[in-house]
């Protein structure tokens, strides 16, 4: 089955770190301006999501929100969650490590693109 | 040249090795005694080591901000308004100085921040000097033995997060209005470009009352969440991208405060067939308005990232338009004759390749650029991207998210129900761009876009004076202007009856 958000080893590898220090966590896909269009990464429930967030699907243990509206415009692409050196970016909690979580895209072919839409619409966060 | 620069404003005694918070007119130390270092977008090398400060740094700053309200706030309007002038003043007759560390500290040319950046602070901060004193409040007549009397009173200690885009005009348009109206500020740089910020503290630290402005670095986790969630905050501004945006407003609605967002867009420059009627002085400067993609190296929340052309002219406008954007000098930031510096991160660097990986996929044609830019020397390890137009539709994601880099978008469009269609077309509603030698269309589409800035017939103007803020999803409030005051204020209503007869009720 073809996920909608996919982690890399090395991403994967630094949230098991970071789930040391914080607990658990999860994910919600920004957008805008600045650090737009960069995962966010929080401690599980400390960022409230509702029916206007899309669940991506979970990522090294983490759930990957994203908003409806953004989901909308960005369905047609598979989201791959990576790590580069970086210094900060909103509350997002790996910014002290030096590193920054990085959404990578890829889009998806004809044949996922109708196993996606056969399996129906991603679920709602509640 | 970076070693020149260094050299120059570290003998003006503005750039240390270290520095540390502005807590109460002093520079304090963070509680927990951690730093990290500030490289240079520039050259990617270390640039000076800033507090990486907790919780217990923003309680000292609330401390110092709280101790000092009730004087600032009670302090007169004239007075206010000279210590305002008398900031600008001293920023004015540094401004070269300045406009020398924000390159530094950002990576934008030398160019930008000593003939934009600059002069747009030293006149926001006489902009809120001068409004302030032709506020007013106001007398309500309710019948004639009641009045109704409005003043407007400040709120009190107020929180500011603070991009990294334009690190001290972004901190201006925050703090100008915030100290006019009378408040005291606990304010945040970003974490990618804390030193301009730290500089201007240096130059005005001995014109403010201590704990009238106070400084905290760090990181958004540890330093910029304790204050957004801080229950002795009176309202919060940011700028930033919007899940941050919704954070902060879900850390306001728990202690009922206001905020003030601006979250950024995707704007769209939209260009008619009549621009290119004659090939005249008008038609120069819509190409250069096409070109205003890569001003600030994209990274402004308005850049105009989508070009709309109309399919009559499309081929001609965009031969030179093209053409127009590879003779934008890229290079050395210090250079006063470049064009485009460096991108301000080297996480920014990659978001922006990672778009043009995701754009090249989805279909859209490279025209020009498209790749990382080496340019070598002493700038080799520097953060360089070389100006990249997209051909392609809306719907594709480069039309869609902003990259924040010099990057457009182009497309064609019909008609202009199809142009305003594209136009609205979008999660976001902050600028965008009309160009047109007709007054009655300029005028319509001015009206029609879902945006709080229409520039028609120019771009990237911000003159104080005129309102900046967002529709949808672009965020609340107007900065630049003196409405802006009023995000800062309290209304005070005193309902006052002149009259000696009971109401007969009781």
């Amino acid at each position: 089955m073809v996920n909608r958000v996919e982690i890399t080893d090395k991403a994967a590898e630094v949230v098991a770190r970071l789930k040391g220090q914080h607990g658990a966590l999860m994910f919600h896909q920004s957008g805008g301006c600045c650090d737009g269009s960069a995962p966010m990464c929080y401690p599980a429930g400390d960022f409230r999501v509702g029916p206007q967030d899309v669940l991506l699907g979970q990522i090294a243990g983490c759930k990957f929100y994203i908003g409806a509206n953004q989901f909308d415009y960005w369905k047609h692409t598979q989201l791959i969650i990576d790590v580069v050196p970086g210094r900060g970016s909103g509350f997002s909690v790996e910014a002290p490590e030096g590193v920054r979580f990085l959404t990578r895209s890829r889009v998806f072919t004809d044949e996922e693109v109708a196993e996606l839409e056969a399996a129906g619409p991603p679920a709602r966060a509640a | 040249m970076y070693h020149e620069a260094i050299e120059k404003v570290s003998k003006q005694v503005l750039i240390r090795e270290r520095y540390e918070n502005f807590i109460g007119g002093k520079w304090v130390a963070p509680q927990e005694g951690r730093y990290f270092d500030n490289p240079s977008p520039v050259t990617g090398k270390r640039l000076c080591a800033v507090p990486r400060s907790s919780a217990a740094d923003i309680e000292l700053a609330l401390d110092a901000a709280h101790k000092a309200r009730d004087a600032w706030g009670k302090t007169s309007v004239q007075e206010r308004s000279r210590v305002l002038n008398k900031i600008a003043d001293k920023l004015e007759a540094n401004l070269d100085l300045l406009a020398l560390v924000e390159t530094l500290d950002n990576g934008k040319p030398i160019r930008e921040t000593t003939y934009a950046d600059m002069p747009l602070v030293v006149d926001h901060w006489r902009y809120f000097a001068s409004v302030v004193r032709a506020q007013e409040g106001g007398i309500s007549e309710i019948d004639a033995e009641t009045v109704a009397y409005h003043y407007h009173e400040p709120l009190g200690v107020v929180g500011q997060i603070i991009p990294w885009n334009f690190p001290i005009l972004m901190a201006t348009w925050k703090l100008a209005p915030a100290l006019a109206a009378g408040n005291c500020v606990v304010l945040k740089p970003a974490e990618q470009t804390p030193l301009g910020i730290l500089v201007v503290m240096e130059l005005i630290a001995d014109l403010l009352p201590p704990g009238v402005v106070n400084v905290v670095n760090g990181f958004g986790v540890e330093a910029g969440k304790p204050l957004a969630q801080n229950k002795r905050i009176a309202k919060i501004a940011f700028t930033g991208e919007t899940t941050t945006g919704r954070l902060i407003m879900q850390y306001a609605s728990d202690n009922i405060i206001p905020v003030t967002l601006e979250l950024g867009g995707k704007s769209p420059n939209i260009f008619f067939a009549d621009v290119a009627d004659a090939d005249d002085e008008f038609f120069d400067k819509a190409l250069e308005g096409f070109a205003m993609f890569a001003l600030n190296q994209g990274e402004v929340c308005t850049c105009p990232s989508r070009a709309l052309i109309q399919e009559s002219v499309y081929d001609r406008f965009m031969e030179r338009a093209v053409a127009r954007t590879k003779k934008i000098k890229q290079g050395h930031p210090l250079d006063a004759t470049t064009m485009i510096g460096a991108q301000a991160s080297n996480d920014q660097l990659e978001k922006i390749l990672s778009y043009f990986d995701i754009g090249k996929q989805e279909g859209a044609k490279v025209l020009t650029g498209g790749k990382r830019a080496q340019l070598g020397g002493e700038i080799a390890e520097g953060y360089y991207v070389e100006p990249t137009i997209f051909e392609g539709n809306n719907k594709m994601r480069v039309f869609q998210e902003e990259i924040f880099g010099p990057v457009v978008s182009v497309t064609k469009f019909k008609d202009d129900d199809e142009a305003l269609a594209i136009a609205n077309d979008t999660l976001y509603g902050l600028g965008a761009g009309v160009w047109t030698r007709n007054g009655n269309r300029a005028y319509r589409f001015g009206r029609a876009i879902q945006a709080g800035r229409v520039w028609t017939n120019c771009y990237h103007a911000y003159p104080a004076h005129a309102a900046f803020g967002g529709y949808k999803a672009s965020g609340i409030g107007r900065e630049n202007h003196k409405m802006m005051l009023d995000h800062y204020q309290q209304t005070k209503n005193v309902l006052v009856s002149y009259g000696t007869k009971a109401l007969g009720f009781f």
